[in-house]
């Protein structure tokens, strides 16, 4: 600055540059700072612009995913009631085959008389009952018997009170869950468990998630190409014929948006189920004899047909909106230079139509990998996806923390298959019209 | 869980005067005193929400000008409750949840423990409220309303000249054949398997309480698996009787009740190993002075002797008080003696199984998880 | 080069007959309305015509994606109604080049050699030469997105060319590019055709393409032939007012007949003046005409004395560097147009003068009442 002081401001204006080779702006300042101030309001403004989504966005996406993130391996809870018996446990040493000495009963009764005061004692019976059934009856009883336990040695009290106090396992759980933080919940949802031995599979009669899990993936996948497979011709037919006749015939793909969803679902009950009108329809031709009439409903196959006519207006919209781009003349021009329909469609107009076909295709697996609803009301018991244990553990169980784990391992195998899709198609294969 | 029954959706409101005028000398007694002026109740809407508007609701109502709205939440009630709680806003005064609900809610401390002395009515003979609920308060947070349970129909038409009679008919496919629909959850099937193997009536949950006796019990449900159709909603196995899809199914009595009196449909009722149920009040924990008033005066009304009787001129469930069960009278509509039609009534209740909700607040994860490996198989 | 691929393709043009063709799409109006058209091997013809006119329509029958209502087509004699598309062997370039996105240039041209089965060296071979012909030849492994449009435009004739084609469409192939490309590609086309012998069948309402690249121009309007002829005998000869008009600038002089014989009539025009004309389609005396004269065809105070000499008021004058645009009332039309070369020794004049202009009968054209 202080070079350019004994220019005037005439001076400066003819010359644009300053001796010291900055270049400037009509009233000196360096052109570059103007820039950036001019620059600065710009962005302020746009992001004053964005700001009431970018709230939304953090409130009511951010934040719960991050809430399920942790909530899938919190488990503050054995700490928080029973501080001293945690710190007791420090010195215990699981591998021993005894069981805790009595200092650690007698920190077990000063915690759990806090605990039944606050009321809060069952609330970890249930916690633990999730790893190991008996616990939320444990604390029940016990939580009764320590109001009368006035002195010590209390160890004898406490397996008088309830006999799983004497059983080294009780102990062993306790040990291993008194960490802040627990593998716990995602071990439970691949099917395994923490044991004296370290991370081991469940029996094989308690193992579920991870059958689910496959499922659930295949499922959906075979969910989606049916959708392509049906919503495809659709899409062709819309986006060929002239636009009043199309747009009418939009309105009856738009319609199952309009119903509800239980009344669709039962509506395929009627249709599909054993004494149902397409089995009757079929005896009645004769294709199928009464008595082997066929399973169409409360399997995989009612649940893939019904999902399949619920999602497939997600496949025709993105694939019709953007055949509609696809100019006719590019079909011409290829029938001109000596190709039949079928070379002309699948060399020329199918590729063109592929990014149509890769929004369709994520919109209607990602909506299917989480439903619930139709596969609870129609898959009977081989066609229930993994949503259903999910809403099971939030609603019946209580058991959120498993909940979460169940979802967060759904979210990375969702990111993980869209990972491959963009390695294989690739993302910016993907358009909305 | 939903107590719905279409034949009684709308009841005549003049039969109400007389216990309306009884109703507003009680409450003259006992005035709510620094209450809130409104309420929001929690049930399962449908008929059985329709029964509680009639019998007590109304009532208390016009007597105390209280503002009640509800909320048909109960068969997400635990999980809502929960997420209200640690949201630390609860919105709701009184829910009502069946007993397995309660268990959970109390243990997870988000239902307010309640003193039967001072929070419960007497019954008019003075017995202690205590003494006429029984057994039936399954824990401290819970008020008991009604006893369902969840039983069998068969189709009339489809068994003959020999309808089942007792529950293990329904593990003979010989006898039987076709689908038969059970509820898709370990609950009573587990049980009804267990004492179909053989096992005395006292000794289920010993037997089920080891690893060997588990395995039996689902053994013995695999002999029928193929011809199970399983539900989880109450409406479905009336509906899939009605369609013949099944031949016989379990579900709730008072669904049943109201598929063969109303609907007039071939279904016969077998009550043999019925399983009994409850269902009853909670009021959530926490709420504040004045809302916690206003929760406890209204229930120590609706869940009195007469309150609880007049209940079942609309549903067929029974009374959950002792004292009630003298007071049921006529179906308030078809003009029926509802007696007959209560899972309580002696003629029904002969072989009845009691459903231990502590033990399977114990076992319930864990079997659980076993039942739907096992689904999976 | 071009030369080279003559050589090497055993092209010929091929020869078209539309017999009586008619056109209808919706059973109501007939959009080409009996349409006989001869078009000579290796011939460069241009359907021109204001849009809706049914040029394109016509070439879409000729390619085969409309079928004709009526009539017959004919391909180097051989009737091809029934033929499909596929199987017309046309080459074809569309308005918007229609190059597959999805494919780079070299597999674009591939396309029509791969449908036919051409082996890969024998393919690779034409498609090099193709695209050395439009000068495009480093661009084989480019997609139509990173190329101009000039370039996507003889991507397109290249596309269309590279299976030797007897006949080959071009649907306003130039409408996108910018007047002076579009001049250059005008010029580029001519040369291809004339190198190759095909046959080209031109679709434009661009009246200087007609006339630069063409060897006969047919002028449409409302589904009608209305002049067939080559581009000079359609500019200076035209058969009708709406041919006058759409080719070329023109002034319209608007009278009736007031005597005819066979080579020069006598029009009075509405102002009461009259002038001598070439009677080109007037009959009889009493007959509506619109005299149609060129603007470069007509003198400013004439050094000799044409069959033709009125007063003009000269109203605005325009520099235009090579000539002056004059702007005259003359006989009551104040757009009459003369186009005054720009001489040296010529008397100036201004506007506001008023001054003799004159033209010979043979230049005015007699033609039909304009619309």
């Amino acid at each position: 600055m202080s070079s350019s002081e004994t220019l005037s401001v005439e001076e400066q204006l003819a010359a644009g540059q300053s001796d010291d080779g900055i270049v400037r702006a009509a009233d000196g300042t360096p052109l570059k700072a103007r820039l950036a101030k001019a620059l600065r309001r710009e962005k302020l403004r746009s992001f004053l612009m964005i700001s009431p989504l970018l709230l939304f966005i953090v409130f009511s996406f951010l934040l719960p995913i991050g809430d399920m993130l942790f909530r899938s391996v919190e488990n503050q809870i054995v700490q928080n009631t029973l501080p001293t018996v945690v710190e007791e446990l420090e010195r215990w040493d699981p591998a021993s085959g005894e069981l805790p000495d009595e200092e650690t009963f007698a920190a077990l009764a000063k915690d759990l008389k806090v605990a039944v005061e606050e009321r809060i004692h069952t609330r970890l019976g249930s916690r633990l009952n999730y790893e190991e059934s008996g616990f939320s009856g444990l604390f029940r009883t016990t939580g009764r018997a320590v109001k009368k336990m006035e002195s010590g040695p209390y160890k004898a009290q406490f397996i008088e009170a309830d006999k799983d106090w004497g059983e080294l396992r009780t102990w062993v759980i306790l040990d291993s869950f008194k960490a802040p933080y627990t593998s716990g919940y995602f071990l439970s949802a691949v099917d395994a468990e923490n044991t004296a031995e370290g991370v081991q599979m469940k029996p094989e009669n308690e193992r579920i998630y991870l059958q689910l899990f496959m499922r659930t993936l295949w499922m959906s996948l075979a969910i989606t190409f049916m959708c392509l497979l049906l919503g495809y011709p659709v899409a062709y037919l819309l986006a060929q014929l002239p636009a009043r006749t199309s747009n009418l015939l939009m309105i009856l793909v738009l319609l199952p948006f309009w119903t509800s969803l239980l009344v669709r679902t039962s509506a395929w009950k009627v249709l599909l189920q054993g004494q149902g009108v397409i089995n009757d329809i079929l005896v009645w031709i004769g294709i199928v004899d009464d008595a082997s009439r066929l399973v169409l409903i409360n399997n995989q196959l009612g649940t893939i047909i019904a999902m399949t006519h619920i999602l497939l207006p997600f496949m025709i919209l993105p694939l019709y909106s953007v055949m509609k781009t696809i100019s006719p003349s590019y079909v011409r021009a290829a029938k001109s230079m000596g190709a039949n329909d079928w070379t002309a469609f699948w060399k020329v107009y199918f590729p063109q139509s592929v990014p149509g076909i890769g929004a369709g295709a994520i919109l209607v697996f990602i909506l299917a990998i989480g439903y619930y609803i139709t596969p609870a009301l129609v898959g009977g018991t081989s066609g229930i996806f993994i949503s259903n244990r999910i809403a099971f553990h939030i609603s019946t169980s209580l058991n959120w923390g498993l909940a979460a784990a169940l979802g967060a391992i759904l979210l990375v195998l969702v990111l993980l298959l869209f990972y491959i899709y963009d390695k294989i198609v690739g993302i910016d294969n993907v358009k909305l019209g | 869980m939903k107590h719905k029954s279409l034949l009684l959706a709308a009841a005549a409101s003049t039969a109400l005067f007389s216990s309306t005028a009884i109703a507003q000398e009680n409450l003259a007694e006992a005035p709510c005193e620094g209450c809130a002026e409104e309420m929001t109740l929690v049930s399962w809407g449908g008929a059985y929400q329709q029964s509680q508007l009639k019998a007590y609701v109304e009532p208390y109502v016009a007597a105390t000008g209280v503002k009640v709205s509800f909320d048909e939440s109960s068969a997400e009630a635990t999980a809502k409750l929960r997420a209200m709680n640690e949201a630390g806003n609860v919105t709701w005064d009184v829910v009502d949840v069946v007993a397995s609900d309660a268990i959970r809610l109390c243990d997870e401390g988000l239902a307010a423990e309640l003193d039967p002395a001072t929070d419960l009515a007497e019954a008019p003979d003075g017995t202690s409220a205590e003494d006429d609920f029984g057994n039936l308060r399954v824990n401290e947070c819970f008020i008991p309303q009604i006893v369902y349970s969840t039983t069998i129909g068969y189709r009339t038409d489809m068994v003959g000249d020999n309808p089942p009679t007792e529950i293990c008919d329904i593990f003979d496919t010989e006898a039987y054949p076709g689908k038969r629909a059970l509820q898709k959850r370990p609950i009573d099937n587990l049980e009804w398997a267990t004492y179909c193997n053989g096992t005395p009536k006292e000794e289920i949950y010993e037997v089920l309480s080891t690893d060997e006796g588990v395995q039996a019990a689902f053994d013995k449900l695999s002999t029928i698996k193929d011809d199970v159709v399983w539900w989880t909603a109450g409406a479905e196995t009336p509906q899939l009787l009605a369609d013949g899809e099944v031949v016989m199914g379990s579900t709730f009595n008072g669904r049943l009740f109201s598929a063969i009196v109303e609907q007039d449909q071939p279904i016969g009722m077998m009550w043999d190993m019925q399983s009994f149920d409850l269902d009853g009040w909670i009021i959530p924990a926490g709420l504040e002075e004045s809302r916690m008033k206003r929760a406890k005066h209204f229930l120590k009304f609706a869940t009195d002797t007469q309150r609880l009787a007049d209940q079942a001129k609309y549903i067929s469930y029974g009374p959950a008080r002792k004292s009630s069960a003298p007071l049921v009278g006529k179906h308030e509509e078809l003009g029926i003696d509802m007696a007959p039609h209560m899972p309580t009534d002696p003629a029904n209740a002969g072989n009845v199984h009691n459903y231990d909700y502590t033990w399977w607040a114990d076992n319930r994860d864990d079997l659980d998880a076993k039942f739907q490996a096992w689904l999976a198989q | 080069m071009l030369r080279e691929w003559r050589r090497m393709s055993n092209t010929r043009g091929a020869s078209v007959v539309f017999d009586g063709v008619q056109k209808s799409y919706d059973g109501e109006n007939l959009v080409v309305k009996n349409l006989n058209l001869d078009i000579a091997q290796g011939e460069f013809l241009t359907m021109l015509g204001p849009s809706g006119s049914g040029k394109t329509t016509c070439l879409m029958m000729l390619a085969g994606f409309e079928p004709a209502t009526h009539g017959e087509i004919y391909l180097n004699g051989n009737p091809i109604n029934n033929v499909p598309p596929h199987k017309r062997g046309i080459g074809m370039v569309f308005q918007n080049y229609a190059l597959f996105p999805h494919m780079s240039v070299a597999e674009n041209l591939a396309f029509p050699l791969k449908v036919r089965g051409m082996g890969k060296s024998e393919s690779e071979d034409r498609i090099k030469r193709a695209l050395e012909m439009v000068e495009l030849g480093e661009f084989g492994s480019r997609r139509p997105a990173q190329l101009s449009g000039g370039q996507q435009q003889r991507v397109a004739v290249a596309r269309a060319l590279v299976f030797d084609p007897e006949l080959v469409l071009m649907d306003e192939p130039l409408g996108a590019l910018d007047k002076q490309l579009r001049e250059q590609m005008q010029y580029e086309i001519k040369h291809i055709h004339d190198n190759l012998g095909v046959t080209v069948v031109y679709v434009t309402h661009d009246q200087t393409e007609a006339l630069t690249m063409s060897d006969r121009v047919a002028v449409f309007n409302d589904g009608i032939i209305q002049q067939l002829s080559p581009p000079d005998v359609l500019y200076e000869s035209p058969d009708n007012s709406f041919v006058a008009q759409f080719i070329g600038e023109n002034n319209k002089l608007a009278g009736s007949v007031v005597e005819i014989n066979k080579d020069i009539c006598t029009v009075k025009l509405d102002d009461g003046t009259l002038v001598k004309a070439d009677p080109v389609n007037v009959h009889n005396v009493g007959d509506r005409t619109s005299v149609s004269l060129r603007p470069e065809r007509i003198e400013v105070a004439p050094d000799n004395s044409p069959n033709n000499l009125v007063d003009g008021k000269i109203e605005e004058m325009i520099y235009l560097g090579d000539h002056i645009r004059v702007r005259m009332n003359v006989a009551g039309n104040n757009e009459f147009i003369v186009k005054v070369r720009n001489r040296r020794d010529k008397r100036p004049i201004s506007a506001g003068d008023v001054v003799k202009v004159g033209w010979d009968a043979a230049d005015a054209k007699a033609l039909d009442e304009a619309v």
